[in-house]
């Protein structure tokens, strides 16, 4: 019997267990826990937005869609990405995927050959990775520093790059560092990335939350459109996680090679929640705003918190993680997290569940209110106390 | 300190006026001193009136009743609706008093411990008012929501412990 299942594939069992994984098993046994490691807004989705889907399931709105969405859907999409200075042409060039995770798969195995290097700046999101891998890809990391803020520099990219390197991923606003590129700093890579013939997946779905500048997106940069695919979703800025409607923007030619495999593997998006990212698209700039005014506050409470505890933690820019040193304590990201759940009730996420380059450090979300982050830092405080 | 600033502390106050000035301070990224003396500035200007808290006084087990009541008046000359709105808000079983647009004019909330309490406050001093031209008493049955609060909101934090 044994037999039968090493004949599975090798590509997927060679792949490692999620880091967040064994922790969030360790967690769910716990009671009374503060969670500071939840990846997604606290708020829940605005009622207007609820009510959309409500009112499209009283009107029998059940079947499927046309494969790239709703053409309503992809006119507000385009629209959207205008303030982006992004011009997409919903007709062609924009296609409704489930959740901006699709698109990244997709992405990848639309570009990628057999063997192909994709450069992954790290600490990175979890899936960016094992999607490569099992697209026939080599991951490559390129590590950012908190001495640069967790930015990609050109300097380490080319370090990195090889005669085989063909895709950059970039995570900006990033998941897990809270770094964000301005228009400049994604200049600068751009010049590299026109330079060795790359294409770029550029992953915006923390677009809307950057606190004190704007969102730049390398997709609006001279010469970068043909060769960029952009993935984003309502996850985050209209607190849709659960909805998972996300959508990727590329020129046509890369677009409908995308668009294949969408069709045969999934079809398309739900249509309840297709018609409720209309409603969030159209009318839901109000709560929005408002979600972002909230994040900003809690970002400066959670750092300046940590940082009244003796860590080392760098301003986060962008989306809603801070992610201290803990250096000073002499423990592992494992342990320290680890110690922290058990005897201080604090859950965090240990920096290398986002790649070695996370290692020191810990995520901490700020998705969530103001007197959890408060207790939390209070209890984090001690836990840290004890460790001296 | 900006305009928009001094809305933010407004914002946060009023969602919890226990907030120190110190995490006032850190929230909207201005020094305490300013944010003290923005607060001083918001109550001498009366923009801030009173700290209070939300209460359920369905849950506090206190008998009291509340009634909602839509009051027509006849304006007076040269002093509009403020005289009697006045006069109206002076009472101590008179929690609110608005000037409406629509059908008609006063909106004025009553708060008493029996029915008959507030019943014969309408009767015998709200519609003997000089200018009072008709009322119409509605008695609140259960409030769900107030001032921006769901009492009893049921959705709780339904995340997952970590996610990525």
């Amino acid at each position: 019997m044994n037999k039968l299942y090493e004949r599975l594939s090798p590509t997927v069992s060679q792949l490692p267990p999620s880091g967040i994984r064994r922790f969030f098993d360790l967690a769910s046994e716990m009671e009374d826990i503060i969670s500071l490691g939840v990846g997604e807004p606290d708020f829940v989705t605005p009622w207007r937005v609820r009510e959309a889907c409500v009112y499209a399931l009283e009107r029998g709105y059940t079947t499927y869609t046309s494969n790239r969405g709703l053409p309503e859907l992809r006119t507000a999409i385009a629209n959207y990405l205008q303030r982006f200075s992004l011009e997409y042409d919903p007709s062609q060039e924009l296609m409704v995927t489930v959740g901006g995770s699709e698109a990244i798969d997709i992405a990848l195995r639309t570009l990628l050959c057999p063997g192909d290097e994709v450069l992954i700046p790290e600490p990175a999101y979890v899936s960016y990775y094992p999607c490569a891998t099992l697209a026939g890809g080599v991951p490559v990391a390129v590590t950012t520093l908190a001495k640069d803020d967790f930015k990609l520099t050109p300097k380490n990219l080319r370090e990195k790059i090889t005669a085989k390197s063909k895709v950059l991923v970039l995570c900006y606003p990033n998941n897990p560092t809270g770094a964000v590129m301005r228009q400049e700093e994604l200049s600068q890579i751009a010049e590299i990335v026109l330079e060795h013939d790359l294409f770029v997946i550029s992953d915006e779905i923390y677009a809307e939350l950057t606190y004190g500048t704007h969102h730049a997106s390398i997709a609006a940069l001279k010469g970068m459109k043909e060769r960029t695919v952009l993935v984003s979703g309502m996850s985050k800025a209209f607190a849709m996680t659960g909805w998972r409607i996300g959508y990727a923007a590329a020129p046509l030619e890369i677009l409908q090679e995308m668009l294949k495999i969408h069709q045969y593997t999934i079809m398309c998006a739900p249509i309840m929640g297709q018609m409720a990212a209309v409603e969030a698209l159209k009318n839901g700039e109000q709560d929005k705003e408002r979600m972002i005014e909230d994040y900003d506050q809690r970002r400066r409470l959670i750092v300046q918190g940590l940082r009244s505890i003796g860590l080392s933690c760098h301003e986060p820019q962008g989306a809603f993680y801070a992610f201290p040193d803990i250096t000073s304590t002499g423990l592992s990201s494992q342990d320290f997290a680890q110690g922290l759940l058990r005897h201080a009730k604090v859950a965090v996420v240990p920096g290398d569940a986002f790649g070695q380059s996370g290692q020191g450090y810990v995520r901490c979300s700020y998705a969530t209110s103001v007197e959890q982050i408060e207790h939390a830092i209070e209890r984090i405080g001690k836990y840290v106390a004890s460790l001296q | 300190m900006d305009q928009k600033k001094k809305m933010a502390i407004l914002h946060l106050l009023h969602e919890d006026a226990h907030r120190s000035i110190d995490t006032l301070s850190v929230m909207v990224g201005e020094p305490k001193e300013q944010v003290t003396e923005a607060i001083a500035d918001l109550e001498k200007s009366g923009v801030i009136v009173r700290y209070g808290a939300v209460v359920n006084w369905d849950k506090a087990d206190s008998s009291r009743v509340t009634a909602v009541i839509d009051v027509k008046v006849t304006p007076q000359r040269e002093l509009g609706f403020d005289a009697i709105a006045e006069r109206i808000y002076r009472f101590k079983e008179v929690v609110s008093v608005a000037l409406m647009s629509g059908s008609y004019d006063l909106q004025v909330i009553v708060e008493g411990r029996k029915i008959q309490e507030v019943a014969q406050f309408v009767s015998e001093k709200l519609s003997t008012i000089e200018n009072v031209t008709s009322t119409t008493t509605q008695f609140r049955l259960k409030t769900y929501k107030f001032d921006g609060v769901i009492f009893d909101d049921h959705e709780g934090d339904q995340r997952l412990v970590v996610a990525p």
